[in-house]
């Protein structure tokens, strides 16, 4: 953009012109290694989605039974199976993640908003590096003391010995559920939310905030119309990186959510919310170790390459939805 | 860096107090407001006080030096020296490598971004990569370095490579850090006003010269801060740990080079210890988890500390008006 300012260029060992393409070079290096990425995680996927279909994201059959299957036919070196109907792991992975966002955004704008406009200055203070230490822990932290403390919890008061025997025949309640996931991955992603809504909320202008209230519009509605308005591309950004994290989340949900391929049933009644399953992202990690075998392999890239997708389009969707909001200049 | 400017003002007067003239909706919204931002104060502190509880009842200066070793109750496993010198590796690996890419990839899109697709793709791939899930980038791991070309790298036998060690972790997590890298440094050098750039240009610096030696000094609390954070998610990571790095007990290098042997072989981090010492993992040791653990947060927390002081220092300094 300075062209015109360039005087002519000295003959130098690290002249511009070599500095530019450096630069260039190693940045088109990061693009090339996101390109290698995509295309070596979608062609490894591959042989999994040609044997299964459509049927890959159906149910059908015990998902855990056709990994033992898919392995062990791998790992003999005999004919390879292939049938893989994925959707107790995608149920689960819908679930988690949609229940965990869906809470901590309620939750989310009203802390940011509390925190930003309503908390006395002194709270205020302490909260903000809290909230930036939180969304920093490692996920394995809060891992741990859920399968160390809400696990048991739930296991030992929760649930009711009547519940247990009632659904023995098919399976254990122990504690490792679907409440102690959601639980965990509220309170591991409300922080990023919080924080990133923060941003968004302190960076309304300060004018329009003072002119609603001093036309007369109580505390409250000002708040609320004015400022949550302004700062909604925050709120879809904020909800865009949390909801990557949750979709991502491998360690953490394989510690608390039970590990077991089954698709936690609404029509259960209560027991529904202390059943056991397992999303996309933590099967990867308990099979990590069979990625020896080739059918088992292909597979773990099939389930890896959905999750690459979806990140993929929720980041799409993020920048759709925000484009209609430029208007308001509000960074998000 | 605005936003610090504009928290600061004297904040509007509050002429109409929350009473019986609002309406209902009004009233529950301030409510709900008030209750589950106390909701929050009291999970926060909640986990806070009971890690520093867990962490006062379990960490003994001695687990900081001794070896882990494989037993069945706590008297016999020892310690997590390895673990600990584990993160420091990975973490100076991740970050030798993303710190100059980063930085490098921020430069160029910013103040080059010749070839306008190019940089637009590039752009694109970086934010991309920030939202990938990290098991997803160790399973990519995986398949690259398990190729023979980089069979260099890990451990190999008879021609199989392993595929598995710290250069290999490193590596990969480098990728973790690096959009943080390159979406503060991008923000810390947008921040810079043109006629910086145009006095430095004018006086006959090329623009090399100008990023080197003006933009980029300028920009230092900008880069600063984003290393940290990314440091912290690499410090943070166990996927990629466990899945590339194999999440041995101890230090198992491969050769016998002194250093070389070590980043060729694998070995584990606080956090694939905290998880294979979780009730989830192999060993099941609580109170060894809680104490690494422990360790864990107490390494996060000082990282936060250095970007909040880089932060507020910035501030006082930096060329915004």
């Amino acid at each position: 953009m300075h062209d015109a300012l360039l005087i002519e260029e000295r003959p130098h060992w690290w002249s511009d012109r070599r500095a530019e393409l450096t630069l260039g070079a190693l940045a088109c290096g990061v693009l090339a290694v996101v390109l290698a990425m995509l295309v070596f995680v979608v062609t490894a996927a591959w042989p999994s989605f040609a044997h299964n279909g459509l049927h890959w994201f159906g149910s059908g059959g015990n998902v855990d039974n056709q990994i033992r299957t898919i392995f062990l036919s791998g790992d003999q070196g005999g004919p390879f199976h292939w049938q893989f109907h994925a959707w107790p792991l995608l149920w689960s992975t819908i679930l988690t993640t949609g229940a965990a966002v869906a809470i901590s955004f309620f939750c989310s704008v009203f802390v940011a908003l509390f925190i930003i406009e309503f908390a006395p200055s002194s709270v205020r203070e302490i909260l903000q590096p809290v909230i930036r230490l939180l969304a920093s822990v490692p996920s394995v932290i809060y891992g741990l003391i859920g399968v160390l403390v809400i696990v048991p919890f739930i296991g030992n008061h929760l649930i009711t010995q009547g519940q247990k025997q009632s659904v023995a025949y098919a399976i254990s309640l122990n504690g490792y559920s679907l409440l102690a996931a959601v639980l965990i991955l509220t309170v591991m992603i409300s922080p990023i939310m919080i924080s990133i809504f923060c941003d968004g909320l302190r960076a309304v202008p300060r004018t329009w905030v003072e002119a609603s209230l001093g036309l007369g519009v109580n505390r409250w509605r000002t708040y609320w119309k004015i400022a949550v308005r302004t700062a909604r591309p925050a709120l879809i950004a904020g909800t865009v990186l949390a909801t990557a994290r949750a979709l991502g989340e491998a360690v953490m949900l394989a510690m608390v959510s039970g590990s077991v391929g089954f698709a936690p049933n609404p029509l259960d009644g209560v027991i529904f919310f202390f059943e056991p399953s397992r999303p996309l992202a933590a099967t990867i990690i308990s099979n990590s170790e069979e990625l020896s075998s080739p059918p088992m392999k292909h597979t773990l890239y099939a389930i890896a390459a959905v999750l690459l997708f979806s990140a993929a389009m929720l980041s799409l969707i993020g920048w759709v939805a925000k484009q209609p909001m430029k208007k308001y200049a509000v960074r998000g | 860096m605005e936003a610090g400017a504009l928290a600061t003002p004297p904040r509007p007067p509050r002429p109409v107090p929350a009473g019986p003239t609002w309406r209902l909706a009004d009233r529950i919204g301030i409510a709900l407001c008030w209750a589950l931002g106390a909701l929050f104060c009291a999970i926060a502190a909640a986990i806070v006080i009971f890690m520093l509880v867990q962490g006062i009842r379990y960490v003994r200066p001695s687990l900081l030096v001794t070896h882990p070793t494989a037993g069945f109750n706590e008297t016999q496993t020892g310690g997590f020296l390895d673990p600990l010198l584990g993160t420091l590796l990975v973490a100076a690996i991740a970050i030798a490598i993303a710190l100059p890419l980063g930085v490098a990839t921020a430069v160029w899109l910013s103040e080059y971004g010749r070839p306008f697709a190019l940089a637009r793709l590039t752009e694109s791939a970086v934010e991309m990569v920030a939202g990938t899930p990290s098991i997803v980038l160790a399973l990519f791991g995986t398949v690259v370095f398990s190729s023979p070309a980089l069979g260099f790298l890990s451990r190999s036998s008879g021609g199989v490579v392993f595929g598995r060690s710290f250069f290999a972790a490193g590596a990969i997590l480098s990728l973790v850090a690096l959009p943080l890298i390159v979406s503060s440094t991008r923000e810390g050098l947008q921040a810079i006003p043109t006629h910086l750039r145009e006095a430095s240009l004018a006086v006959g610096k090329t623009r090399f010269a100008t990023v080197r030696r003006i933009l980029l000094p300028t920009a230092r609390p900008s880069v600063v801060t984003g290393t940290m954070l990314g440091l912290g998610r690499v410090i943070g990571d166990t996927a990629i740990i466990v899945i590339l790095l194999g999440a041995t007990l101890r230090f198992n290098s491969a050769g016998h080079a002194p250093l070389l042997g070590v980043l060729k072989g694998t070995g584990s981090t606080l956090t694939s210890y905290v998880y294979q010492n979780s009730p989830s993992g192999e060993g099941n040791q609580p109170s060894k988890a809680y104490a690494a653990a422990f360790v864990l947060l107490a390494i996060v927390l000082v990282l936060n500390a250095a970007v909040e002081i880089v932060r507020r220092r910035s501030q006082v300094g930096s060329w915004n008006p």
